[in-house]
């Protein structure tokens, strides 16, 4: 097929051709391969461009630590996903993959001009260089720093994918199927327990899968592993996160394997709970930094060895071999056993196992001790290598065309930290392994230092003749941080590992340091002369490789992002084309318009209707409790500020609801429906909140009081109908209810039928005028609604909505919790001494109100603003000065926080929020506007309309 | 996500169900208006926010309702136990 394929000893013997597309060159694969193992079969070794530098870059491993080959796949349709790594990427018939962060092409990219510049691209160049002017930021340099920095590109259109999730509990739950991993799933599984066995590979078999020696026993293990029904086996499923009490998050990926996905779900989010975690993730090799370590064809010895034996792909022609460890040396003569030629093998140990010397001998390879890779020739590719005794002498050049680093192994103990369990330095691994458990799990094989690799030294930089200040030496490839910065950051002032880590950013790159965190830990403890232990570690988060939104997401988006709550009359509403608004999680009718009517238009329509004649609202969503007991009446008396023990049965009142800190947190009108039975209103907004908190007091403060509260807000459609023509619209439809004013007084409320559905009727008003509300059973609600919809034709009946509802209640200066109050407003600050019982020995919220604070002078108050020019409606939220001539910044004494367009008055009106407000009657105060214009407006009270209350009481 | 025991359903059950209620064992004084400013400053907004060991409240509110305590670790958030409302500092 190619040059680059190695027929024997690989795992693809025989799979079929696969035809795929990268950067639009056609290329042949086999089934099973990788992108990255098929590009390399092709002879293409460059796959990237670096983050900063836009230097040429080729894979760096084989597997979930790759940094470098990051590519984008178009499965058309706007399924675009960039920055996955080839290494990750399985190839399917027609596959459209893409480098990145590159232009014009992968070859010839405009952007590499900051690799000649790097010299003036020091660690902490941004932090340095971008300061000031401080305009330049915004306009110049973040923009710049956009376009030329990122990787791949966002995806442009809506994710059309649908992505699946489920929860699942299992005794067992091992992450990692390589032979320790398998290992512990068949001794699991064979004391009955239920056993899930995940792996990130769309093969299982992990290290396995890349040692021919190891192909039967696998073989074997998995066919028992798939007979048994208490083991579930998961490839593809990426076990991203450890969390609280065995909870683990998996992504199993479905479907970008296929050529054609179909109509399955994308990706499954698994929720597993598990009784036991075993962790087998293995352990990731470290690179070694040197002068060229980036150039393409420099890569992991392992990754080399993987490409070899799994998908039978060749590296180079002539492989030079850089260790420090001797796991290096048998990946080395596993490929010379393969045929694959053999350039030199260079370690920095001065002796090693004579047994490797042994076998390096009857293998005909050359090798030098004690000497190291001191550079790199070549620039889309290696072409040779040079190389120095360690004390620098004896300087000599090689020809190559693939560079193996073998610097020893990192155990992956990222899940192991995201549960909080303790890490212990190992000199033996260089590197961090499992120390003391938080949670029932147990590390097995190499990511728990059980796995013997053979043995090594571990450096942190290769020492090298030549001019450290001028070396490119990489310690993070993703993020292009080199051991010169490390240095520059030390010589700067840094001294933890946190430290060294942002300032250079090592580490902060998709792939979190998997294959740099160590090296930037070693280098930081020889230029500090510090042990590493002193250093610090930084903490692996979540995810363990970068996961999709998709998948997090599941369903829940677009109308299944939240739930929308809809009150019995809503269909009503969308018939009659009403314009929505959310206020909470329901959706209100916001107003109706006619043909042709603005929201401006239908609003003044909808206000005079009800002041002239009679409007219909839909106030269903009004949260509402029903209190039940003996104590009913004394525990609203503790809840709220006025007093409720003398409210008779049929009458209404209206509460002020404070919190312990005795600023306003909610309101509402409730009735007193007998004794012991109280129908209590709160905001819609304020329902969930209020019951959490009176059921607080109930339970924890006063378990004493015999009280139940029930949240009935669902069970209740209410119907407010208010306008001087109410009375004559119900009248016909109720029975049993006398409704004239002497019998049934405002702020009264009456049990009886309306339509023959049993109602509580309340007579209340939230706009001034005339008006009922009427509750009846949900179900019951869009019946009554259209029985008084087809009564009120004959006296003009006008529905309106929540924006008529706002202006008319402004225009009687009744306050809406949470506009006209922010959570720092007491009742006398909003003006409602009214309400405060002064007389109860104590209330929630009453201790508060004496406060040094809460009686101190200068308080912002709530007033009424009406604005010189009848016709300029301020902007809710804008800010008020006493003086517009003082110079910027000016001294804000409060704001706006209800503003209208008055059809009543003809006329804006404002209410605000103030500084010392009520003294300020008749004052002017100015509003300065984005614009430019500073309106004026008077201090007034907050009382626009009928100030004596005559027609509601009508 | 963490596991909690509910003292009243006496059942394990997921993070989900529950909603914090602050630090447990501040009673509401029985007379207020008696209270100087500091005290009941104190009362309000003085807590113990420990590293480690803390007696807390929890409502099982997406369950049976109740509010319950318990003793949980803030350095490790692990739950020691919990117990009803109303009984002793554990």
């Amino acid at each position: 097929m190619s040059a680059h394929r190695i027929a024997n000893a690989c795992r693809l013997n025989g799979a079929a051709t696969v035809n795929f597309t990268f950067d639009g060159k056609p290329y042949q694969g086999k089934a099973g391969d990788s992108l990255a193992s098929a590009l390399l079969a092709n002879g293409v070794v460059l796959m990237g461009r670096s983050f900063k530098y836009h230097r040429p870059r080729g894979l760096l491993g084989a597997g979930a630590e790759e940094p470098n080959a990051l590519v984008s796949v178009d499965r058309g349709g706007g399924r675009f996903t960039p920055n996955l790594r080839a290494t990750a990427v399985e190839i399917h018939e027609g596959l459209d993959a893409r480098s990145q962060n590159r232009w014009p092409s992968l070859e010839t990219d405009f952007g590499s001009i900051n690799d000649r510049l790097g010299r003036f691209f020091p660690a902490g160049f941004y932090n340095k260089t971008f300061m000031w002017p401080r305009s330049f930021w915004e306009k110049l340099y973040e923009p710049s720093i956009r376009r030329m920095a990122g990787l791949g590109d966002a995806p442009s259109d809506p994710d059309p994918d649908v992505y699946d999730a489920t929860y699942a509990h299992c005794d067992v739950l091992i992450v990692g199927a390589g032979p320790a991993g398998i290992d512990a799933a068949l001794a699991a599984s064979a004391s009955k327990k239920k056993v899930f066995l995940i792996d990130e590979q769309d093969e299982l078999g992990g290290g396995a899968l890349a040692d021919p020696a190891l192909w039967g026993w696998l073989a074997e293990s998995l066919k028992d592993l798939a007979r048994l029904p208490n083991v579930t086996l998961l490839p593809r499923t990426t076990a991203f996160g450890y969390y609280h009490d065995n909870f683990i998050g998996a992504v199993e990926r479905l479907t970008d394997h296929l050529p054609d996905p179909g109509h399955q779900a994308r990706e499954k989010l698994w929720r597993i709970r598990a009784g036991e975690v075993v962790l087998a993730q293995g352990a990731i090799e470290r690179p070694l930094v040197f002068e060229g370590n980036d150039v393409p064809g420099v890569m992991l010895a392992g990754a080399a060895r993987t490409y070899l034996h799994r998908f039978g792909v060749a590296v180079g022609s002539r492989v030079a071999l850089m260790a420090t460890h001797d796991s290096g040396w048998k990946d080395l003569f596993a490929l010379a056993r393969a045929g694959v030629g053999v350039a030199v093998i260079v370690d920095l140990r001065e002796s090693v196992d004579p047994a490797l010397l042994a076998e390096a001998a009857e293998l005909g390879l050359r090798v030098e001790l004690g000497s190291a890779v001191i550079g790199v020739s070549g620039r889309l590719a290696v072409t040779g290598i040079e190389i120095a005794r360690a004390d620098g002498s004896g300087r000599h050049k090689l020809a190559c065309d693939a560079v193996l680093m073998a610097g020893g192994w990192t155990p992956s103990v990222h899940l192991w930290s995201h549960s909080l369990g303790k890490l212990e330095w190992s000199e033996e691994w260089g590197a961090y392994l499992p120390g003391k458990a938080n949670e029932n799990v147990r590390c097995v094989g190499a990511c728990g230092g059980n796995w013997s690799f053979g043995s090594g030294v571990h450096v942190g930089q290769l020492p090298t003749p030549k001019n450290p200040a001028l070396l490119k030496a990489f310690v993070d490839f993703q993020n292009d941080v080199t051991a010169k910065d490390i240095a520059l950051a030390i010589r700067e002032g840094m001294k933890s590992v946190e430290h060294i880590k942002r300032y250079t950013t090592n580490g902060m790159a998709t792939d979190q340091g998997k294959t740099s965190n160590l090296n930037a830990l070693q280098l930081a403890s020889s230029a500090l002369d510090r042990p590493v232990q002193a250093i610090g570690l930084t903490t692996f988060r979540p995810p363990y490789t970068p996961q999709t939104f998709g998948a997090l997401a599941g369903h829940a988006k677009d109308a299944l992002f939240q739930p929308t709550r809809k009150s019995p009359i809503d269909s009503w509403a969308e018939a009659q084309g009403a314009v929505f608004e959310p206020v909470a999680q329901w959706r209100r009718a916001r107003y109706f318009p006619r043909t042709g009517e603005d929201m401006h238009a239908a609003v003044n329509r909808e206000c005079l209707a009800v002041r002239e004649g009679v409007g219909i609202f839909d106030a269903s969503t009004l949260g509402k409790i029903e209190v039940v007991g003996p104590d009913a009446a004394e525990f609203l008396n503790r809840m709220y500020t006025n007093p409720w023990k003398q409210l008779e049965p049929g009458r209404c009142r209206y509460g002020l609801l404070l919190r312990e800190d005795g600023f306003i947190t909610d309101d509402g009108v409730s009735a007193r429906m007998a004794p012991d039975r109280f129908h209590l209103t709160t905001t819609t907004g304020g329902a969930a909140r209020v019951l959490n908190m009176m059921e607080d007091y109930l339970q924890t403060e006063w378990p004493d009081l015999n009280v139940w509260l029930t949240s009935t807000t669902e069970q209740y459609a209410v119907i407010a109908l208010q306008g001087p023509k109410t009375r004559e619209v119900i009248a016909p439809l109720v029975e049993g209810i006398d409704l004239s004013s002497d019998a049934f007084p405002h702020m009264a409320v009456r049990e009886g039928t309306i339509c023959g559905v049993p109602t509580r009727l309340f007579r209340v008003s939230f706009t001034g005028e005339l008006g009922f509300e009427i509750n009846v059973p949900a179900a019951y609600g869009l019946h009554v609604w259209k029985q008084v919809w087809e009564a009120g034709q004959a006296h003009g009946i006008t529905p309106y909505g929540t924006e008529t509802m706002h202006v008319l209640r402004a225009e009687k200066g009744f306050i809406i919790v949470g506009q006209d109050t922010d959570g720092t407003v007491t009742p006398y600050d909003a003006g409602l001494d009214w309400a405060v019982g002064k007389k109860k020995p104590d209330f929630v919220g009453k201790r508060s109100l004496a406060r040094p604070d809460i009686v101190a002078s200068g308080r912002k108050q709530l007033v009424g603003l009406l604005t010189d020019d009848p016709n300029e409606v301020l902007i809710e939220g804008a800010q008020i000065v006493a003086d517009p001539k003082q110079a910027i910044p000016m001294t804000m004494i409060g704001h706006v926080t209800s503003s209208y367009w008055s059809a009543t008055l003809g006329r804006s009106i404002a209410m605000a929020l103030v500084a010392g407000g009520f003294d300020r009657m008749g004052e002017t105060l100015h509003i300065p506007s984005a614009s430019g214009k500073t309106h004026t407006a008077k201090v007034v009270k907050p009382m626009f309309y009928d100030a004596e209350g005559s027609r509601l009481n009508g | 996500m963490i596991l909690i025991h509910c003292p009243y359903c006496d059942d394990i059950r997921p993070e989900l169900e529950f909603a914090y209620a602050g630090e447990a064992h501040i009673a509401r004084p029985a007379d207020p208006s008696a209270l100087s400013d500091a005290e009941w400053e104190k009362y309000l907004f003085i807590r113990a926010n420990p590293r480690g060991r803390h007696n807390e409240r929890w409502r099982h509110v997406h369950g049976c309702g109740r509010f319950f305590n318990a003793v949980r670790d803030t350095v490790t958030d692990k739950f020691e136990l919990t117990y009803k409302a109303g009984e002793p500092r554990k």
